[in-house]
């Protein structure tokens, strides 16, 4: 069989003396839409920061085969792997442009977004080019970030709860986004509070509880599974 | 008078772009990794030297390229193969690391070249009068220094604002890891920004050599000036630091210029209390005027001219 674009297997991760994840294992194909979803606290974001690095792992983490866990963020991100974590992070000082180049990593070789691409979906990243990322709304910023990434040419992309505090028409926006992203290839590892769009966009599910996976399947299976949703997801 | 003002105000200048070569690093390389580097102003002391032996064996020109690219290597080294060791220690660790790392440079120094001012000199080429007003002249080779600083903050600027390794750099002093999820190799980035820092001082020190004098105790007493600049400009600020640099080039210059005593301002009238007090002159109190200005600033605006943080 051939190995899936990410496979995560067995993995713990710690913040200092206290231990988050407890062996959560789950795999993501290529192009693939996958969500993780679980209630607040769970160790979905920690999940995402123990594959890119920022917290250590313990486990196995593969990407395209081969083993990262224990490489440092920007070589786990040099194989391909993008990350817009739910704090968003832009650069406040530098303009959106300069906030775009800094998603490129300077690589050669033909990518599949380039700055142009951006704008054309995004007017008002290119209404707003030279502005300082700091003074745009808080949606104008989530698309700031994932585009920022997007700009560094990632096979998989993790983002984490960008429509956390969005407007609905923000939400759809960013919706949009994701299914543009699968589009040209990219494989979604997405972190959602909100059920529905998870439901819409994605091709499988997984679900964590007290830093695990409890459940896997399709939207439909996981519409059908009220008493799965019901334990750990309605609030 | 005339004359006074206009000197005094050229040699300001010229001694606060000096210091801005230096204080730019300094400030630099704080705002990465939130260390003060005691060691800067001992770079500055080793382009001196390196300036001073490179030109005996091979002429000023090429020590003036050479000189600074060897410090700015030794910068760098001392980033990966120490500072960036013993970073998991803590600050506190770094600081001792770099307190030390002066020491040593300066012991070495002495085995090497001893204790007395080497014969670092002008080169012909530049030994000459720039421009005479009335009665008094202005060597060219002041003039040299003030372009090439001039040259050198120019460039500077236009790497920062206008090269994608530039705004690598300026996103890294405030996101690192942001900055490293992005694919960029930010200990790398910290490595050549420290050694860009220390080959500044460097060549810094290649240039003011010949002028001043190329001696062991140079970087002791011009490091507490280069503290005094960053702290006043407000950490972390380059803008702060190029308005410090100069405010405390200009100031000083003036005031060592400037033989008056209080008494002599006073006149007459000076009251009879303190005595001798009176009798010191401006001249002589130049040298405090950057640490009044220090303690001054700490305590009206503890985040410098144009800092964010607190010191
Ligand atoms: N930096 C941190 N230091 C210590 N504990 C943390 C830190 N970040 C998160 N945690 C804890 O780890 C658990 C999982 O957090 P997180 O992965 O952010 O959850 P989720 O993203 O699913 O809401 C929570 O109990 C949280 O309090
Ligand atoms: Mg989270």
């Amino acid at each position: 069989m051939r190995a899936r674009l990410l496979e995560v297997g067995d993995l713990h991760a710690y913040y200092g003396k206290s231990h988050i994840l407890h062996g959560a294992t789950f795999s993501v194909g290529e192009g693939e839409i996958v969500s993780l979803l679980g209630r607040n606290g769970v160790g979905r974001s920690t999940t995402i920061k123990a594959i890119m690095g920022d917290v250590p792992p313990k486990g196995s983490i593969r990407f395209k085969g081969e083993q990262i866990a224990g490489l440092k963020p920007h070589q786990i991100a040099r194989k391909g792997l993008g990350y817009v974590p739910e704090t968003r992070d832009i650069f406040p000082a530098l303009t959106v442009r300069q906030n775009l180049m800094l998603g490129e990593k300077g690589g050669k070789g033909a990518r599949r977004w380039t700055m142009p691409d951006m704008f054309g979906m995004f007017p008002r990243l290119e209404e707003r080019a030279d502005t300082p990322g700091g003074v745009l709304s808080g949606g104008e910023q989530q698309m700031l970030t994932i585009c920022r990434t997007l700009m560094g040419d990632p096979d998989l992309i993790m983002i984490d709860e960008p429509t956390e505090g969005l407007s609905p028409l923000m939400v759809e926006h960013v919706g949009r986004l994701l299914e543009e992203i699968a589009k040209r290839g990219v494989a979604i590892l997405l972190v959602e509070q909100k059920l529905a769009i998870a439901l819409r966009i994605s091709k499988r599910l997984y679900v964590m509880g007290h830093g695990k996976i409890v459940y896997e399947g399709t939207p439909a299976a996981l519409e059908a599974a009220s008493a799965i949703r019901k334990e750990w997801l309605e609030v | 008078m005339l004359q006074l003002v206009i000197f005094s105000t050229l040699n300001g200048v010229l001694y606060g772009m000096l210091l801005f070569m230096m204080a730019s690093g300094l400030t630099l390389i704080f705002s990465m990794m939130g260390v003060l580097n005691f060691a800067h102003a001992s770079f500055y002391m080793l382009g001196a030297y390196f300036g001073f032996e490179i030109s005996r064996r091979l002429g000023f020109w090429p020590s003036f390229f050479v000189a600074p690219l060897l410090v700015g290597a030794l910068g760098a080294l001392v980033e990966r193969y120490g500072l960036r060791r013993v970073h998991k220690f803590g600050h506190v660790s770094e600081l001792l690391f770099t307190f030390g790392l002066a020491f040593i440079i300066e012991e070495l120094t002495q085995m090497f070249w001893g204790k007395l001012p080497v014969d670092y000199r002008v080169p012909p080429s530049l030994d000459f009068v720039a421009f005479r007003l009335l009665d008094t002249t202005y060597p060219a080779y002041r003039m040299f220094m003030l372009l090439t600083a001039i040259a050198m903050f120019v460039f500077l600027l236009a790497i920062l604002t206008r090269t994608r390794i530039g705004l690598i750099v300026q996103a890294a002093l405030t996101h690192p890891d942001t900055v490293a999820m992005l694919g960029h190799n930010v200990p790398r980035i910290f490595m050549i920004v420290f050694g860009v820092g220390a080959a500044l001082a460097g060549l810094a020190g290649v240039i003011a050599g010949p002028a001043l004098v190329t001696q062991p105790s140079m970087a002791s007493s011009l490091g507490p000036i280069l503290f005094v600049v960053i702290v006043v400009g407000g950490l972390g600020s380059l803008q702060g630091a190029f308005f410090a640099s100069l405010l405390i080039g200009v100031v000083q210059t003036f005031a060592v210029a400037m033989n008056y005593s209080l008494a002599e301002a006073f006149g007459a009238n000076a009251p009879p209390l303190l005595g001798d007090l009176w009798q010191v002159t401006i001249a002589q109190l130049a040298p405090i005027i950057p640490y009044a200005l220090l303690v001054l600033m700490l305590i009206l605006r503890p985040t410098g001219l144009m800092g964010t943080r607190e010191t």
